[in-house]
C-alpha cells in the first residue's frame, strides 16, 4: 500500500483515477507524514486520524440565524461542487441547500475523503464522496434529534426534522438546529445512521441553483488574484526565457531600482523579481530589467535545449524503436494481420496545449510574528501545497496555514508543477523582504510557465477480413504522461495510464489486440489537462476506427453499432446521440449556406460514457461546427443543471483544443504569449450544444471532464466525411480545408 | 493626483498617468469585481463603462480617463438595465468559475442599453469577451431573456 493511500486498498485503476495529480518539487511527498504532522501533537495512544468524512465538527458550522457553513474537501472552479456538496449533505441533514455558505476547508486528515487522499480533480469529487458526505449529514442529523430529544425529554423516536428544525408532533414543539448545534456536537456520533431513501430525494437529483451565481455576476466573488493582506509588497516576475536557465547578470539593476514605487529586485530560481508598492509598477520594473541567463545546453531533448522545438521532440516520439510495455493485450495478433485481406496504418500526433484558464495565477505569502506561515493560493490539492509551501520555507506542515480561494477557472492548472506555480515565488519574496507578498503572473509570464498538456503521438495499424471487419488492432503510444512523470512510483508496471486511457479500455469488441507504451520523456513541465489523455487519445483512436470503416467500406455508426454487440449501454447511447441528432446521417448534405456532413464518436473517460455526433461545414479553408449531439452517461447524477452545463463546457475546451489550440516550442521558447497567440474559442465559433443525460445507474462516473473526448473526434470525422481529408496533426487550424 | 468619477463617487488617484485604469481599479481602489486577464485588450474581464459605452480598462490609461464617468461591475446592479442583465444572469445560470462574468455582465447591459431588443447578430457583435468555460450559448440566452 503507498502512504498516499493510507486505509484504503483500491483496484489500480480506481487508484490512479482517483490520483489524478498530485506533485511535488521533485518528488512524491509523504502526504500522510504531513497529515499527522499537521494535527499536531498525538494525543495519547488512540490517536490515530480520525476516519476521514465522519467528525461534523470538521464540516459543519451551524449558526443560530439557521444558516450553516459547509467546509468541503473541494475547491469550486466552476465545476459547481461547492452547491452539490451542498444538495448531499443537506439532503440527509434536512437543511435546504440555498440555507448552506461552503467553503473550501483548510488542510487536515478530515477531508481525505477522496480514497483516502484528498484533491480536486480526475472528475472524482462527487463520485468519491458521495457516500461519505451523504453519511456525514445523517450523522449530523441524528446528533441534532438526540440533543432535542435530551432538551425536551423525549425519546428520539417521538422527533422528527425539517428544513432545519427538530419537531415534536405531539407537543408541537420545535427547536431549530441553531439552538441543538452545541449540544449536538457533544454528543458521540451514532456510527450506522439510516439514509433517506433515495425515491424521498428533495434535493439530490434536482436541478438546484447553484450558490455562486449571484456573486460571479455581480463581481462579489473573490477569487486569488482579488486577494489583499494588510501592508503587503506586490510582486512581478520575468521568467527566464528557456526553462532550467538562471539569472546571471542584471545589467541596469540600479536603474530599475529607482523607478517608481520600487521597494526591491530580486533573484529567484529560474526568474528575477520586482516587488513595489503596487503590481503595475512592479510589472514595468521587472520588465524593464535587462537580464542575462545562463546558456542552456546547445541540443537534445533531455533539457529545454537551445534548438528545443516541438518539431525535434515528436521526430525523436516517432523514431523511437524501443518496443516498450504492453498496456492492452488480446487474441493473437500477429496471425490476425498474416490473414489479413486488407491493413490500415496511420500515424496520429497532438500538440502541447496550454490550461489558458482566464484567472492569471497568483500568490500570497505572509510570514506570522510567531514564525508561521500563511499562504493564499489557486489549489486543486491543498495537503501537497502545504507540504512544499512548508519545504520552501523550511517549515513543518504544521506551521503552514493554506487558504485556497475559488479559482478562475483551472482544468488541471493548479497542481504542484515545479516552476509552473508562483507560490513559492511568494514564500521565498517574502522571507527575502520580511513582508507579505503577492506574486502575480502577468498572462504572458504564466503562458511561459503554465505547464503543458504533453505532445503525443500514437502509430495505429489494423487488420481487415475480406468483408472489411476489423480483426486486429495494434497501437504504439510513445511520449509522456503526467501520472508516470509525477507518480511513476505508485505504478504498478512501466505503463503510465494517462498516457494510454482512451486507446486502451475502448468498449469496442475487435478480437485481437495489441497496445503498448513507449516513455520518452518530455523537457518540459507537462501536466493534467482536463481529460487528461483522453483529450488525445480517443481523438486518435475514434478518427482511426473511422479510417478502418472507409477501408472495409462500412458506415462508421454500423461499424461501432456491430462492435458493441456485447454491450447494451453502449449501444443505448449511440442510438441516444443518433435520435437526438434526428438519426445518424453522415452526408455531406445540404445544409443552409453549404455543404455539411455529421461525426461520430465514442469515448468512456472517468468512468462515465458518451456518444458525441459533429455537424460541420468549411468555410473559407476554416472548418464551422454547426451542432454538437451529446448523449451522456455518467451512471447517475446529482445536478442535472450543472451536469448538463459541465457537459457543455467541457465540449467547448473539446472544440477549442481541436480547432486552434497549440503551445510550439521554437529555440527552446515557447511561442505563444497571450491570448493573440493562443487562440481559443470565441463566440464566432460557439455551435449550438446539445446534451442529454441517459442515467443508466451504473456506479457514479465523473462529470467535469468527460463532455470532452468525443467532441474532437467527432469534427475530425466530419471533416472526413465532408472533404475527404483526414487530418491525423492536430490542431485542425493548421491544416488547410478543401471546399466541400 | 488624477480626479476620476467611478460609479458616482469622486477619488483621487496617485499613480503614474500611464497606468491602465483596470490596475487603478483593482489595486488602488480595491475595486477587484473589474478582471485582469491579458492585458492586450483580448479577453474582455477587464471591461466597465465610459460614459456609458463597453471599454476594456486594460487599454485606458488613467491620464485619459479625464471627466469620463467610469461605472463598473460593483455598481452594476444600481443601473435598471444592469440589474435586469444580473437578474437574467442568474435566473439562466450562466457562470461556470464566473471569472469572466463580471466583463459579460458590463458588456451585456452596455448592448442593451444602445440596443434593447438586440438581433443574434447584434449580440455577436457586442459580446466579444472570451469564456473559456465556454458559457457563449447560455450568455447569449441571457441577453436575450434580460431584452424581452
Ligand atoms: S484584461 Fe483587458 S481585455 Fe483582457
Ligand atoms: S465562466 Fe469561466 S471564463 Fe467564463
Amino acid at each position: 500500500m503507498h502512504p498516499l493511500l493510507p486505509g484504503a486498498s483500491p483496484s489500480r485503476r480506481t487508484f490512479l483515477t482517483a490520483i489524478g495529480g498530485a506533485f511535488v518539487l521533485g518528488a512524491v511527498l509523504p502526504v500522510r507524514l504531513a497529515r499527522a504532522e499537521a494535527q499536531g501533537p498525538a494525543e495519547g495512544a488512540g490517536a490515530l486520524a480520525p476516519k476521514p468524512g465522519t467528525r461534523v465538527a470538521a464540516f459543519l458550522e451551524i449558526h443560530p440565524d439557521g444558516t450553516i457553513k459547509l467546509l468541503s474537501p473541494f475547491v469550486e472552479g466552476g465545476q459547481g461542487i461547492a452547491t452539490g456538496m451542498a444538495q448531499i449533505v443537506g439532503e440527509e441533514l434536512d437543511v435546504p441547500p440555498s440555507r448552506f455558505v461552503v467553503e473550501c476547508a483548510p488542510p487536515g486528515p478530515d477531508y481525505a475523503v477522496v480514497n483516502g487522499i484528498r484533491m480536486t480533480g480526475g472528475s472524482f469529487s462527487t463520485r468519491s464522496s458521495y457516500e461519505t458526505m451523504r453519511r456525514l449529514g445523517a450523522t449530523a442529523r441524528d446528533l441534532m434529534i438526540r440533543a432535542a430529544a435530551a432538551r425536551l425529554k423525549v425519546q428520539d423516536s417521538e422527533l422528527t426534522t425539517s428544513d432545519g428544525v427538530v419537531l415534536h408532533a405531539a407537543t408541537g414543539r420545535a427547536l431549530p438546529y441553531g439552538e441543538l448545534a452545541a449540544d449536538a456536537l457533544k454528543l458521540k456520533p451514532n456510527e450506522a445512521v439510516p439514509l433517506r431513501d433515495p425515491k424521498n430525494f428533495r434535493y439530490i437529483r434536482q436541478p438546484v441553483p447553484r450558490l455562486d451565481v449571484r456573486d460571479k455576476s455581480t463581481g462579489r466573488a473573490v477569487y486569488a488574484i482579488d486577494q489583499k493582506v494588510d501592508g503587503m509588497l506586490y510582486a512581478a516576475v520575468q521568467h527566464a526565457p528557456r526553462l532550467g536557465t538562471e539569472p546571471t547578470r542584471l545589467a541596469n539593476e540600479a536603474e530599475v531600482k529607482a523607478m517608481p514605487g520600487v521597494h526591491s529586485i530580486h533573484r529567484l530560481p529560474g526568474a528575477v523579481a520586482v516587488a513595489a508598492d503596487s503590481w503595475w509598477r512592479a510589472r514595468k520594473a521587472v520588465e524593464a530589467l535587462k537580464v542575462e541567463w545562463s546558456a542552456a545546453k546547445p541540443s537534445g531533448i533531455d533539457t529545454v535545449a537551445a534548438d528545443f522545438s516541438s518539431e525535434t521532440m515528436l521526430a525523436a516520439l516517432k523514431a523511437s524503436a524501443d518496443p516498450g510495455h504492453v498496456a492492452e493485450e488480446q487474441g493473437d495478433v500477429a496471425g490476425a494481420f498474416a490473414r489479413a485481406a486488407k491493413v490500415v496504418e496511420a500515424d496520429y500526433e497532438a500538440p502541447y496545449l496550454a490550461h489558458a484558464q482566464l484567472e492569471p495565477p497568483s500568490s500570497i505569502a505572509r510570514f506570522e510574528p510567531d514564525g508561521t506561515l500563511d499562504v493564499w493560493l489557486p489549489n486543486q490539492m491543498p495537503e501537497v501545497f502545504q507540504a512544499v509551501s512548508a519545504k520552501v520555507a523550511g517549515l513543518p506542515p504544521a506551521q503552514v496555514r493554506i487558504h485556497s480561494p475559488m479559482l478562475g477557472g483551472f482544468f488541471g492548472r493548479h497542481f504542484t508543477y515545479e516552476a509552473g506555480n508562483p507560490f513559492p515565488q511568494a514564500i521565498l519574496l517574502a522571507k527575502a523582504t520580511g513582508r507579505p507578498v503577492k506574486v502575480l503572473w502577468s498572462r504572458e509570464e504564466e503562458f511561459a510557465r503554465d505547464a503543458v498538456r504533453p505532445l503525443s503521438f500514437s502509430r495505429f495499424r489494423a487488420a481487415l477480413d475480406a468483408a472489411g471487419q476489423p480483426t486486429a488492432l495494434e497501437v504504439r503510444t510513445v511520449g509522456e504522461g503526467p501520472i508516470g512523470r509525477y507518480f511513476s512510483m505508485m505504478m504498478q508496471t512501466p505503463v503510465d495510464p494517462s498516457a494510454v486511457e482512451g486507446i486502451v479500455g475502448k468498449p469496442y469488441a475487435v478480437p485481437n489486440r495489441r497496445m503498448t507504451f513507449t516513455k520518452i520523456a518530455h523537457p518540459v513541465n507537462i501536466a493534467f489537462w482536463r481529460s487528461v489523455g483522453h483529450s488525445m487519445n480517443d481523438a486518435f483512436y475514434e478518427s482511426f476506427l473511422d479510417e478502418v470503416a472507409g477501408a472495409g467500406g462500412q458506415d462508421p455508426f454500423a461499424l461501432r453499432m456491430a462492435l458493441l454487440g456485447g454491450s447494451a449501454r453502449h449501444r443505448t447511447l449511440l442510438t441516444t446521440v443518433a435520435e437526438m441528432s434526428g438519426g445518424w446521417r453522415r452526408g455531406p448534405y445540404e445544409g443552409e449556406g453549404g455543404m455539411r456532413a455529421r461525426g461520430l464518436a465514442m469515448a468512456s473517460p472517468f468512468g462515465s460514457e458518451t456518444a458525441t455526433i459533429a455537424e460541420v461545414s468549411v468555410e473559407g479553408g476554416e472548418a464551422r461546427v454547426h451542432n454538437l449531439w451529446i448523449a451522456f452517461d455518467p451512471g447517475s447524477i446529482v445536478n442535472p443543471a450543472i451536469v448538463k452545463a459541465q457537459v457543455e463546457s467541457a465540449a467547448v475546451l473539446g472544440l477549442s483544443s481541436v480547432l486552434f489550440e497549440q503551445i510550439v516550442y521554437r529555440d527552446g521558447v515557447r511561442q505563444s504569449q497571450n491570448y493573440d497567440t493562443y487562440p481559443v474559442l470565441r463566440r464566432e465559433h460557439m455551435p449550438k450544444v446539445h446534451v442529454r443525460i441517459v442515467e443508466s445507474g451504473a456506479p457514479m462516473g465523473g462529470v467535469g471532464e468527460p463532455g470532452l473526448p468525443g467532441v474532437p473526434p467527432a469534427i475530425l470525422n466530419a471533416i472526413a466525411a465532408l472533404t475527404g481529408q483526414r487530418i491525423r496533426a492536430l490542431p485542425i487550424a493548421n491544416t488547410k480545408l478543401s471546399a466541400a | 493626483m488624477v480626479s476620476l468619477t467611478i460609479n458616482g463617487r469622486q477619488y483621487a488617484v496617485d499613480a503614474e498617468p500611464d497606468t491602465p485604469l483596470l490596475f487603478v481599479l483593482r489595486d488602488t481602489l480595491g475595486l477587484t469585481g473589474t478582471k485582469y486577464g491579458c492585458g492586450i485588450a483580448q479577453c474582455g474581464a477587464c471591461t466597465v463603462h465610459l460614459d456609458g459605452q463597453a471599454t476594456r480598462s486594460c487599454q485606458v490609461s488613467l491620464e485619459s480617463v479625464g471627466d469620463q464617468v467610469v461605472t463598473t461591475i460593483e455598481a452594476i446592479e444600481q443601473d435598471e438595465i444592469g440589474r435586469k442583465v444580473v437578474e437574467a444572469w442568474v435566473a439562466l445560470q450562466v457562470p461556470q468559475c464566473g471569472y469572466c462574468q463580471s466583463g459579460q455582465v458590463m458588456a451585456a447591459t452596455a448592448l442593451l442599453k444602445q440596443t434593447p431588443h438586440p438581433t443574434d447578430g447584434d449580440i455577436a457583435e457586442a459580446m466579444t469577451n472570451l469564456c473559456r468555460c465556454g458559457t457563449y450559448n447560455a450568455i447569449a440566452a441571457a441577453v436575450r431573456q434580460a431584452a424581452a
